[in-house]
């Protein structure tokens, strides 16, 4: 079936089965692996993008059901050149380690910081809970969304 | 000069014995402390490219009439294919191969649930898994053998016993007046790598292979899959640019890699096998449990007469034997230590190298019992481990290349001496405490590593070596070396890894070794080409060439003078300047290794047993730093995989199928960042004088190490309980209450 979707603001087609995920449909057919797969079930967050401004799992997401909808990943969160102040936060603080759940982290901080500006601890640790992190620890993802806070 | 030597080569605590040809280190360390960019915290140089979600894994490799591959695992512990019907698998649609277990690695006799028995290769992977869930099998099930104390019973073993000692047990017991006995257990514990094992295979006619392969070591996939196809190593390409996390499990080729070789054969196009999560968790490796009797014997100052332990590691169908005992033979002076250790070969996954294979087990029960000891004796636990401190490796003599352990002690007392402090915010429910334990590892790292430096016309400079960045950020980490010697800033140093037809020979990435192994290799390389443009520069502007120096990109003199490296440079025109470098010996006659102490504050919940990690201290020694940015994230995320190890993390078996029952992220519980206690990372920072040009050891994995025993010893310092299995679940935590408010009341420990 044919699906059209808008993905970071480009207006895009695709040919789906029912059963497709919108994250096979944007790594494999729309040549955008940013999103990473990690689990395929919604447990660890890698795939994490933004459909109609709300955080999802995209691996959890039929393509069928985003038809006609807005889709942001991780390639369209910096602004041409320049890093999104995200992304420089998490470079710059050291949170990036094997970078394998970073997309999934930056579109989550993204959305957690468009909804709350100035997060606390707790809503921080609330709000990325569901993104898995294997390498750093985690400590240098708070230090990023601080100072991407600041930012 | 190169040279011939016999050497001994260390990798995760095995050793063995080569010959090995290595060039003379002949550069004087740098000084002590942070210099232009070395020791400096310097922001990774590929973060942007990650970050955006530019960089390429092999995950998201695409070559152009890829296949992928799909595998039908064994559903049994043990069990036999009686027969098996792969006609409907191949006319499903989309299928362009199908192999049975005929076909090595794939078995018919599966020793383990997860064993590769067929795969198939079609146009997607759906059509792929689905094509293998229409491969039909009638199964013989087996009887299989699970439990690793019948194996030991039934010399059921990977390896014979490794049996060690030195001085005389028995002697020392004699001379005890305190003896603590107990036994230890540690679980089994799963990777978890975000990104799962994967390969591309790609043939070009039959005798040239190229892999891509999300590896530690493309240099070891390189040999091990030339030696089974059988073709010169050179006609093997093995390709990892961006790696998505590995922690030992990424050491070999694995399966997976063979069998996308076979199929991309049978089809004559390449194919991608990925594992899935659920094989990830089935297949690909794990830390294996350990069972523990561990014994300790000292006189009422506190000087150990004796350590004595056995060892069960449930090591599975196959795999190695961790030295589980490692830490107790290394860690404490003490004239008789005797340690035994078991391989059981059971029908469960292969284990496979974990972050400091065996020590992270073994220093669990060491580290505990030293506690329980000091508990005994009544002395202060850090006063009992600096009274046992070694001068020098007593297992053969040899005096350590340095050892910072006691400044590390030293560095702990601060937050050691917060104990009263934090036990007296305990209540009624929650009990407060600290605990600590040290850490001795390895990490020296060896020859032979090699890099090679190419300096351009713009002044530009390329480090070039077939090393991997796994993740933790040695490119960036070599970028600074070079960077240091040549006198440039770091952003004018590109790093080009991860390809064997494009670098030379480097270290695997596992047992903390790419920095001590690459790092002296990739500044030798710099200094040859530092060399080179210092003799051109004294000629261009008739200076003698001990007035120069590099530095800010510029060529300069001691007389004043000053030129930019790009005049110099600019000469060339399409010339380059190459540097080679190698990794010199380690120095005969010492021990290299790491250490360190790490200081927890916990808080549980004495009704519901919820153990609550609230701030680690963990001090280190590892020579010198190259990068503390990447320094402090290892050690964040080693003390968070061991926070893991210590508190959640489970692999199930069903004990009467061993049946894995923990193969998905919601069912096995990696710490997420809810999970996170306060880290404060100390490093003593002091290159070690007598290893190489560097003075630097690795850091990969002492983090992971006393984190669990310094968290059993804090609960112990909070309620008394002796919690001596892993992980500390919350019954765990109950069951060891209980136990402890049974014993005849000891005195409130330490108060």
């Amino acid at each position: 079936m044919k699906i059209e979707l808008s993905v970071n603001g480009e207006r895009k087609e695709a040919d789906v089965w029912p059963g497709e995920s919108l994250l096979f449909t944007l790594r494999e057919k729309l040549g955008l692996p940013g999103s990473k797969n990690a689990c395929e079930q919604g447990e660890c967050g890698s795939c994490s993008v933004l459909l109609d401004e709300k955080l999802v799992c995209s691996c959890l997401v039929l393509t069928a059901q985003a038809q006609g909808h807005e889709i942001v990943t991780v390639e369209g969160i910096a602004e041409d050149d320049r890093l999104h102040r995200v992304q420089e936060a998490f470079v710059q603080t050291g949170a990036v380690q094997c970078g394998f759940c970073t997309p999934g982290l930056i579109v989550a901080t993204v959305d957690l910081l468009a909804h709350r500006p100035e997060p606390s601890d707790d809503e921080i640790r609330e709000a990325l809970s569901g993104n898995l992190c294997r390498c750093t620890g985690y400590q240098k993802i708070f230090d990023a969304v601080r100072l991407a806070a600041r930012a | 000069m190169a040279r011939l030597i016999r050497t001994e080569k260390e990798v995760e605590g095995r050793y063995t014995e080569q010959w090995i040809v290595v060039d003379e280190d002949v550069l004087e360390q740098w000084p002590a402390g942070p210099l232009e960019t070395v020791g400096r915290p310097v922001p990774r140089a590929d973060g942007g490219q990650r970050a955006r979600g530019e960089a390429r894994y092999t995950a998201d490799i695409k070559l152009p009439g890829m296949l992928h591959a799909a595998i039908l695992r064994s559903p049994h512990a043990k069990a036999r294919v009686r027969r098996i019907d792969t006609g409907r698998a191949r006319r499903a649609p989309g299928v362009r191969a199908v192999l049975g277990p005929e076909t090595g690695p794939l078995t018919d006799e599966p020793p383990y649930e997860g064993a590769p028995v067929a795969a198939v290769a079609a146009e997607t992977s759906e059509q792929a898994r689905t094509a293998v869930s229409l491969i039909e099998v009638e199964w013989e099930r087996l009887e299989p053998l699970l439990d690793p104390e019948e194996a030991v019973r039934r010399n059921e073993l990977i390896d014979e016993p490794n049996r060690e000692e030195r001085g005389e047990v028995e002697r020392g017991l004699a001379e005890s007046d305190a003896v603590v006995e107990a036994e230890y257990r540690t679980q089994t514990v799963l990777h978890n790598s975000m990104e799962t094992h994967q390969a591309i295979c790609e043939w070009d006619g039959d005798d040239r292979l190229t892999v891509y392969i999300s590896t530690q070591f493309i240099w070891g996939v390189r040999e091990e899959v030339a030696k089974r196809f059988g073709l010169p190593e050179d006609h093997v390409r093995v390709v990892c640019r961006f790696m998505g996390g590995g922690f030992g499990s990424k050491n070999g080729p694995g399966d997976y890699t063979y069998v996308a070789a076979e199929l991309a054969r049978a089809t004559g196009r390449p194919v991608k096998c990925a594992l899935t999560r659920r094989e990830e968790n089935l297949d690909s490796g794990n830390r294996n449990s350990t069972i523990q009797r561990l014994r300790v014997g000292a006189r009422s100052d506190g000087t150990l007469t004796f350590l004595d332990g056995e060892f069960v590691n449930a090591t599975g169908w196959d795999g190695w034997l961790a030295s589980t005992g490692g830490p107790m033979r290394l860690l404490y002076a003490c004239e008789n230590v005797r340690t035994v250790e078991y391989g059981a070969k059971l029908n469960t996954p292969p284990m496979a190298a974990f972050r400091a294979p065996g020590f992270v087990e073994g220093t669990f029960g060491l580290e505990c019992l030293l506690d329980e000891l000091a508990a005994k004796l009544e002395i202060d636990p850090l006063e009992l481990r600096r009274r046992n401190h070694s001068t020098h490796d007593a297992v053969d003599e040899r005096p350590f290349s340095s050892k910072q352990l006691l400044e590390c002690y030293r560095r702990a007392e601060p937050h050691w001496e917060r104990r009263d402090e934090v036990r007296a915010r305990s209540d009624a429910t929650w009990k407060r405490g600290v605990g600590l334990a040290s850490q001795v590892w390895y990490g020296g790292g060896g020859p032979p590593s090699y890099a090679w430096v190419r300096i351009g016309g713009d002044g530009r400079a390329a480090v070039i070596t077939g090393m991997q960045d796994i993740g933790t950020g040695s490119a960036t980490a070599m970028a600074q070396i070079a960077a240091e010697e040549l006198g440039l800033p770091v952003d004018r140093i590109e790093v080009a890894l991860g390809d064997s037809a494009r670098g030379p020979y480097a270290t695997i990435s596992a047992g903390s070794s790419t920095i001590p192994s690459m790092g002296p290799a990739v500044r030798a390389a710099a200094a040859d080409a530092a060399r080179q443009l210092i003799e051109i520069a004294a000629q261009r502007y008739d200076r003698e060439e001990r007035v120069l120096s590099l530095k800010n990109g510029q060529i300069v003199s001691s007389d004043g003078g000053s030129w930019p490296l790009e005049e110099i440079t600019g000469l060339l025109e399409s010339g380059q300047i190459l540097g080679k470098g190698s990794r010199g010996p380690n120095p005969t006659g010492m021990r290299v290794l790491t250490f360190g102490v790490q200081v927890a504050e916990v808080a549980v919940d004495v009704e519901t047993g919820e153990v609550v990690v609230e701030k680690i201290v963990a001090i280190h020694d590892v020579g010198r730093v190259i990068n503390p940015l990447g320094a402090s994230s290892q050690v964040e995320g080693g003390i968070i995989q061991g926070l893991g190890h210590t508190l959640s993390e489970e692999r199930l078996l069903d004990p009467s199928t061993g049946g894995n029952l923990t193969q998905t992220l919601d069912a096995y519980k990696i710490p997420t960042i809810a999970d996170v206690p306060e880290i404060v990372t100390d490093l003593v920072d002091v290159p070690d004088e007598h290893l190489t040009n560097l003075g630097s050891k690795g850091l990969g994995e002492p983090p992971i190490i006393p984190t669990a025993a310094a968290i059993a010893n804090a609960i112990r310092d909070a309620t008394g309980a002796d919690v001596r299995s892993l992980p500390i679940t919350r019954e765990e935590m109950l069951r060891a209450l209980r136990e402890a408010s049974r014993q005849p009341a000891r005195e409130e420990v330490g108060a």
